[in-house]
């Protein structure tokens, strides 16, 4: 009786003790977790406390005046949305035919793994070391100078991983009895691509390139040297003009301004234009891969 | 007809796929040329000499030893090899304290003899002088301009590309500052980063997780100027006025920084991993007793440690990547740390903020271009290790 007494009062401690270790670290998760959602909050909030009161439709659509101090960003917001064009014109059809080649047309094996080492070892190299390849090659090299046309071809080649990636996966969501079926009815690879394949995946894809793309209207480094201009008189007339971009914007009047009351407003109005564009980015790509969802399950 | 033309699309697909691996021939190939250009350069700036007297018995000088002369730290020339004497510095500014404007001629021309006749009259000066002064004959005797070389830089402990006559590229103050910010980051995103992961793929109810998942998301596309800029103006005066510092410019305001902007890498790539053990297994476990915490520190982190430290060595290389967020927040000292609540550079962070000022071609735009060679392979080596993981997991 007592031995039973015993392994009952053995048997409920430890189970006490694996209770509370649980409840213990539960909690510190729960609890460390949470910090992470007040960090978020803490710092979006602080920007968006402190910058709605300088946005005003003035403030997104008139030039900087007096040195930076007074007036607004619309030729960086312009300057942006340049770049974010230019480099989506680049990587989209790159990124889109890349990707096309890795799940339809290479040989599976090594030659597939080979490549897709290259791609993430891309993807992994840190946005400064593009700023100097795209310095090296577009501005110097092959002779483009500061522009918009070298700050695009670099960021295009940021985005082209990505690109690559989001492609490849939708293609291999895309069941190969769709491929078959195309294939019996007489299709050629190439029409079957085009025509079935393609259009199937687009959504995806396209979400893929918007997501880059917000990703890219917040890089710095890689404008650097390639295209952001801290002032310009006029916007940018050609593709080889420099141009203004937010982030640049930013980082300059944070850090190097004359009359730094004046600025931190400008700079608050310029975060929140960043943060806003990030938020928007999301949004939309969030909100376009549920409705093809939808789509995709009706069918 | 038609077949011609598939050929050709196939054709164009199949260059397409190999531009990422073009890309990265090239990154290697423009980074490396311009980089290694620096071992060709001279340690004494371009275009100057620096001239001792015949007697002097010294003939090379490393780039640390010139900068300490001239900057009067080395005051004696038996400190350098050379006779026991003090070194008298002598630069072209100096030139009107020995010799009047007559002497010198209207435009110079006798300035090189005259700098000939005052070091030879002083045995223990060193001139530092440009070339176009020292004519054929005289009895000067130049320091052999010797190469930089790989030592300089690896082990040099001084980044000073502006210093004349030798300017100093030294990388260990970056590399060590890179790695003092980048180490601190993760150890205090470590523990964030595996609570919430271990909390969003075993714990959290659907609810909870339909919040922290996009709060994650946002947090990864927030971009690192708004995260230095966020830095710069709550998290160094916080510092400053914690720890009662004379700036807050420090490695740790860099630190907290990159642990944010790292934490949602770490949480992705882990969580993943997580989830990837078979629900057997925790089952199993659960069958047996266990509790479900127990489950997880005793049967799903074990299976999935692989897919932690990949996360972990991502997290590491996207906080060693780091440029704007660091450059704002760290100060601009390019000194080597001794603490972590001191101003401190790090390599992309010394890339960005010196590169519009180097001219291009010199010594100063290579030393730089071999710094973005050091990163580039710091990165391809942690993303190897990260590939090489997972495919042992395998």
């Amino acid at each position: 009786m007592t031995e039973m007494n015993k392994s009952a009062q053995i048997t409920s401690s430890a189970s006490n003790r694996k209770r509370t270790s649980q409840y213990v670290a539960f909690g510190l998760f729960r609890l460390l977790s949470l910090c992470v959602v007040l960090i978020l909050f803490a710092i979006l909030g602080f920007i968006i406390y402190k910058g709605v009161g300088v946005i005003n439709w003035e403030f997104i659509s008139s030039a900087p005046r007096e040195g930076m101090t007074a007036g607004g960003i619309w030729p960086a917001i312009v300057g942006t949305f340049y770049l974010m064009v230019g480099s989506a014109l680049f990587a989209f059809p790159i990124g889109v035919m890349s990707g096309i080649y890795m799940n339809e047309y290479a040989p599976k094996g090594k030659l597939v793994r080979f490549i897709r080492v290259m791609t993430n070892n891309l993807s992994g190299i840190p946005s400064i070391v593009f700023g100097l390849f795209g310095m090296a090659l577009f501005v110097n090299y092959l002779g483009f100078g500061d522009s918009i046309l070298a700050g695009s071809l670099t960021l295009g080649l940021l985005c082209v991983p990505i690109v690559i990636r989001t492609t490849e996966e939708a293609l291999k969501a895309i069941p190969d009895t769709l491929r078959e079926g195309s294939r019996a009815l007489g299709a050629t690879k190439l029409q079957t691509i085009w025509h079935v394949i393609l259009p199937m995946a687009m959504p995806n894809v396209i979400t893929g390139l918007i997501l880059a793309l917000g990703r890219v209207s917040g890089e710095t480094a890689p404008i650097l040297f390639t295209c952001a201009a801290y002032f310009l008189p006029q916007l940018p007339q050609s593709v080889l003009d420099q141009c203004m971009a937010l982030p640049y914007h930013l980082y300059v009047i944070s850090t190097s301004g004359t009359d730094m009351e004046a600025q931190l407003p400008i700079a608050y109005g310029t975060a929140l234009v960043l943060i806003l564009i990030v938020l928007a980015v999301n949004l939309l790509a969030n909100a376009l891969r549920k409705y093809f969802e939808k789509k995709v399950k009706m069918h | 007809m038609r077949k011609f033309f598939e050929k050709i699309v196939a054709g164009l697909l199949t260059c397409s796929g190999f531009v990422t691996s073009i890309t990265i021939l090239l990154i290697v190939v423009f980074l490396f040329i311009e980089a290694f250009g620096l071992f060709k350069s001279k340690v004494i700036e371009d275009g100057y000499v620096l001239a001792l007297n015949k007697a002097n018995p010294v003939n090379r000088l490393s780039p640390s030893e010139i900068k300490n002369i001239f900057d009067e730290e080395i005051t004696n020339w038996k400190e350098v090899g050379g006779i026991d004497a003090p070194i008298k510095v002598f630069r072209l500014e100096n030139i009107t304290e020995y010799y009047s404007e007559e002497d010198l001629g209207e435009a110079y021309e006798l300035a090189g003899d005259k700098i000939a006749e005052l070091v030879q009259r002083n045995p223990g000066m060193i001139a530092f002088i440009p070339s176009q002064f020292v004519k054929e004959g005289s009895n000067l005797h130049l320091i052999k301009d010797n190469n930089i070389s790989f030592k300089d830089v690896i082990a040099g402990a001084e980044w000073f590309p502006t210093a004349t006559p030798a300017p100093q590229f030294g990388f260990l103050p970056l590399i060590t500052g890179t790695l003092w910010v980048s180490l601190f980051a993760i150890l205090i995103a470590l523990p964030f980063g595996l609570s919430v992961s271990i909390y969003l793929s075993e714990v959290a109810n659907t609810k909870t997780r339909n919040i922290l998942k996009p709060v994650i998301e946002l947090l990864s596309g927030i971009p690192s100027v708004v995260y230095g800029f966020f830095g710069l103006i709550v998290i160094v005066p916080f510092i400053q006025k914690t720890f009662d510092l004379p700036v807050g410019e420090t490695g740790l305001a860099g630190s907290v920084v990159l642990a944010i902007m790292a934490l949602p890498t770490i949480i992705t790539v882990t969580e993943d991993a997580m989830r990837n053990c078979p629900r057997s297994m925790r089952e199993a476990s659960l069958a047996l007793g266990a509790s479900q915490w127990q489950t997880i520190y005793k049967v799903v982190i074990p299976y999935s440690i692989s897919g932690i430290t990949s996360g972990v060595v991502l997290g590491i290389g996207r906080a060693i990547g780091e440029t704007m967020a660091v450059l704002m927040v760290t100060g601009n000292a390019a000194v080597i740390p001794t603490t972590i609540l001191e101003p401190l550079r790090t390599i992309p962070a010394t890339i960005a903020a010196e590169l519009g000022e180097a001219p291009a071609g010199g010594a100063h735009y290579q030393a730089l271009f071999l710094l973005g060679v050091v990163l580039f392979i710091i990165t391809l080596i942690i993303n190897l290790s990260v590939e090489a993981i997972s495919a042992k997991r395998k």
